[in-house]
């Protein structure tokens, strides 16, 4: 049990800069997920906190000791790695009691750590078999249990569900954050899957480029995010940009998108960015899900427009349309019996009061 | 394949531009063609075993004939029969102390050679394929390339670097056996170290790096680990150095000269022609028992010998 700090985190590769300086706290007990695109420097960072990657600049504090020069095997630390790993020439015990055994620990409790890590796992019944003669899950699982029989400071994972297909992801998943639940150990998570950042995470973490984007709770992000990039990362289908300017009507504000189409703004979101008026080109972002189809009752701050559908996607549950706003591609959810066609046009509505106005050159939420 | 093979049958006869001559498609069931290709595999199968079994199959008729018998005039009798056979030569060399000696000799420098070769192949391809150190790439193409140097090339440049060192020591290290145990290496060392790159290398990473993070240190991430999953490469490798140790012909032709010093391939030769007289009979018997030690090594390895030359290649 451990907090885990990073003070200015700087990897170079020769020349380049994979992590550009990088704060980051993570408190005890809690589950950190590193979220972002494909290169963005996750992996980098959790093999620094790891030790298999040394440190450029800046430092990295287990429990308020600075690691930056301890080996690996110090660190006190455990991981899972995409790939499992799993030693191939032994058996699920061997691999899960390797560790314990190069620390000669006594042989009652090698038995006991791996018999009760195998029984968190439900994987008592494979202890004798070889990595080859077990499935994807299994082997997942496996690795999982090395991580766990060592009882660590910090669990680390780099993108451990990639290689399972869909469903059985969704089942590890869910097995992960029961085992969380269960020996509460501080995790540091790293994927590229923004539903898998959302839904392990008690905190995530959205890098991109070597920087942090933001850090928050789920919600948080998913509410609130502060730069574009966030908006457009966290949620799927992602959020709807579409250029517009504001105009200030009497006492009222509006978003204006082109010359037929204009919204008036709720007055929460009025007062909110009435100092911005005028100047300045702008991003309104919109979830999906607040683009839907017009009903009889509709909440004070939802706006009608006429959509012109390009395409629509029967989800069962939703239908997910998808048109063009201004020359923008948009998409919103509707319900299944809305009638929605493709090519047809349907009455919509924009629930102005989760929208977002973005600065189309800083990039950030205003 | 079969979709395919079907189509470039089918797509001559469609094409429109019929001015050219043609050949008729002949549609064959795609078994008919796998017997055939069987059929021919088989036949050549067969040519190949009759080619490289002859000499053998002749040194062992050969053996068991008197030296009467072998000097017989070919145009009266069968050359590929043996009419009196006798195990006279068999008991000759294996109760003739000389023979022994050159057999041991064998062995001792065979096997020496062989862990030798190991103790420096293995660790050295350890660290060049895992250590990333400054050089390590350059030294393991190296590695490689003082493979293609042949040894014919090699002996009279290894005699004199001896030379010095023997006058430097005062060691006698000529006419000795245990000087082929400082050379053989340079022959094995080379191509076991390549061959153990390349199995190491196919380790996924992550596999040392978990071992690192579970408290293992290098030796032991080498000995508990690497070995174990690259034991079918380094029991190729076992088998090249044992095989290259035992038949080196040249070397030891080189370096050593008593009797008592001389390992089977020379000792045979040294041996039994006298002068321009060839003992034959014997020749042929010493041939055939020296081949027996490589024989038996492979046949109980051959699993794990096929094993090792494929897998590197795929991951498994
Ligand atoms: N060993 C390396 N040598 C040079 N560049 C590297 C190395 N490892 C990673 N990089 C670079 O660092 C950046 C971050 O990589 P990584 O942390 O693996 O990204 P990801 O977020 O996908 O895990 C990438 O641009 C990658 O090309
Ligand atoms: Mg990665």
């Amino acid at each position: 049990m451990a907090d885990v700090t990073l003070r200015k985190l700087v990897k170079m590769y020769d020349q380049v800069q994979a992590v550009k300086g990088i704060d980051l706290e993570i408190k005890d007990k809690e589950f950190v997920v590193l979220v972002g695109p494909s290169g963005c420097g996750k992996s980098t960072t959790l093999r620094m906190i790891a030790g298999l990657e040394e440190i450029s600049g800046g430092q990295i504090l287990i429990d308020d000791d600075v690691v930056n020069d301890v080996p690996p095997k110090d660190r006190d630390i455990a991981m899972v790695f995409q790939n499992y790993a799993l030693y191939p020439h032994m058996t699920v015990h061997e691999n899960m009691s390797f560790g314990l055994r190069l620390k000669k620990f006594p042989k009652a409790e090698i038995a006991k750590r791996v018999g009760e890590a195998a029984r968190i796992l439900d994987i008592t019944e494979l202890l004798e078999r070889k990595p080859k003669a077990l499935s994807g899950g299994q082997r997942q699982r496996v690795a999982m249990g090395r991580a766990i029989v060592r009882n660590p400071k910090v669990f680390l994972f780099d993108e451990p569900l990639s290689n399972l297909d869909a469903k059985l992801r969704v089942q590890m998943r869910i097995e992960i954050k029961k085992v969380h639940q269960t020996v509460r150990t501080t995790t540091v998570y790293v994927t590229h899957d923004q539903i898998e950042a959302m839904t392990l995470a008690d905190r995530v973490v959205v890098m991109n480029g070597g920087v942090i984007e933001q850090v928050g709770t789920p919600q948080e992000l998913y509410h609130n995010p502060r730069t574009r990039f966030v908006a457009a990362f966290i949620g799927s289908p992602s959020m709807n940009f579409v250029p517009c300017r504001l105009e200030s009507h009497a006492d009222q504000l509006a978003v204006r998108i082109s010359n037929e189409i204009a919204f008036f703004m709720p007055e929460q979101k009025a007062a909110r960015y009435k100092k911005l008026s005028g100047d300045g080109q702008l991003l309104l972002g919109l979830r999906p899900e607040h683009l839907t189809d017009m009903r009889q009752h509709m909440e004070p701050g939802c706006v009608p427009f006429d959509a012109q559908l390009e395409v629509t996607e029967p989800m069962g549950m939703e239908t997910f349309v998808y048109f063009k706003m201004n020359g923008a591609d948009m998409c919103g959810r509707v319900n299944p019996n809305a009638g929605a066609l493709d090519g047809g046009p349907l009455k919509m509505a924009a629930d102005l009061n989760n929208m977002h106005l973005i600065d189309a050159k800083t990039g950030l939420v205003l | 394949m079969a979709v395919s093979t079907t189509i470039d049958k089918v797509a001559p006869d469609k094409t429109p531009d019929k001015t050219g001559p043609r050949r008729p498609v002949v549609y064959r069931s795609l078994s008919s063609d796998r017997k055939w290709a069987l059929r021919w595999s088989y036949f050549f199968l067969v040519l190949f075993c009759i080619f490289f079994l002859m000499p053998p199959v002749y040194m062992l008729i050969t053996s068991l004939k008197t030296s009467a018998e072998i000097s017989a005039d070919p145009a009266t009798t069968n050359p590929w029969w043996v009419y009196k056979p006798t195990l006279e030569n068999y008991v000759e060399l294996l109760t003739s102390s000389q023979f022994l000696t050159f057999f041991k000799n064998s062995i001792i420098v065979a096997v020496s050679t062989v862990i030798i070769t190991m103790l420096i192949a293995i660790p050295a391809a350890f660290s060049l394929a895992r250590m990333k150190f400054w050089g390590s790439t350059t030294l393991a193409t190296g590695v490689f390339l003082t493979y293609l140097v042949p040894d014919t090339l090699l002996f009279i440049p290894l005699f004199k670097m001896l030379a010095t060192l023997r006058d430097w020591t005062g060691i006698e290290l000529f006419n000795r056996w245990y000087v082929l145990l400082v050379i053989y290496p340079t022959l094995t060392v080379p191509f076991c170290t390549w061959i153990m790159i390349g199995y190491f290398a196919s380790i996924p990473k992550e596999l040392d790096e978990a071992a690192i993070i579970d408290g293992a240190t290098w030796w032991q991430t080498l000995t508990k680990i690497f070995i174990p999953v690259a034991l079918p490469g380094l029991i190729a490798a076992t088998i090249f150095a044992f095989t290259v140790s035992w038949a080196q012909f040249l070397y030891p032709l080189a370096f050593t000269t008593s009797n008592d010093q001389l390992v089977l391939p020379v000792g045979i030769i040294s041996s039994l022609i006298k002068g321009d007289v060839f003992n034959w009979g014997q020749i042929m018997t010493g041939a055939l028992l020296g081949a027996a030690p490589p024989l038996i090594i492979y046949a109980f390895l051959m699993d794990y010998y096929i094993a090792g030359l494929t897998a590197g290649a795929t991951k498994g």
